[in-house]
């Protein structure tokens, strides 16, 4: 079993593809982690051994800020945005998109599904 | 992309020189400004700043915190209020 930083451990796939369950670690954080611990990308998860599962987690732990931290530090930067009275943490408040996007239209991944509203038609 | 590190933060010269006089003398008075593109510097925490929002100043106490932000980013310039009321619109169109 590969548990590293927490509960992650998805056992048929390359190892190059599994250290991106981890959150905070994408594919080239992966590719990283792997050449420094010289780890063969292609290696299944079930077949490392002890020994390099070891020396990824090391690594993980030592250098990467992943799942709580890293969502509690997320977190706490969006709240930093409330609390100052931003423009931005004002658009984190409402639900609508931080980033100046279009909300005439689309946005619906921050604004969630559609909810009608407007005036009756008139009769 | 960013503003290269080599010019430093932009901050309306008039703005910087109002501010700096006023920690000389060690006082603190309201500053208007239209400048929202400037950058919050240090020695502006604790100075109340009076930002255009396009219509009128909006006091902005500035805390440490704001520290790197724009002036312009706490002076919303948009106000809505929301969409009209439903049932007062229908009544309306009839």
């Amino acid at each position: 079993m590969a548990r590293i930083s927490g509960i992650d451990l998805p056992r048929d796939k390359r190892i190059e593809a599994a250290l991106p369950y981890i959150y905070g670690i994408g594919w080239p954080a992966a590719r990283q982690i792997l050449a420094q611990s010289q780890v063969d990308p292609d290696t299944r998860v079930r077949d490392l051994t002890e020994e390099e599962v070891s020396r990824i987690r090391e690594i993980v732990d030592r250098e990467w800020r992943v799942e709580g931290d890293l969502r509690r530090e997320v977190q706490m930067n969006i709240k930093r945005l409330i609390d100052i009275g931003s423009y931005r943490g004002l658009r984190h408040r409402r639900g609508l998109p931080v980033r100046g996007q279009r909300t005439k239209t689309n946005a619906r991944t921050r604004k969630g599904p559609r909810r009608t509203v407007g005036a009756k038609k008139k009769k | 992309m960013g503003r290269s590190v080599k010019k430093g933060p932009y901050v309306e010269e008039s703005l910087l020189k109002k501010i700096e006089g006023q920690n000389a003398r060690n006082e603190k008075r309201v500053v208007k400004t239209w400048s929202r593109a400037s950058t919050i510097v240090p020695d502006m925490v604790g100075h109340t700043i009076a930002v255009h929002d396009g219509r009128r100043h909006v006091p902005i106490y500035i805390s440490e915190e704001m520290v790197g932000h724009k002036l312009g980013e706490f002076a919303p310039t948009r106000t809505f209020k929301g969409h009209a009321d439903k049932s007062e619109r229908s009544t309306g169109m009839r």
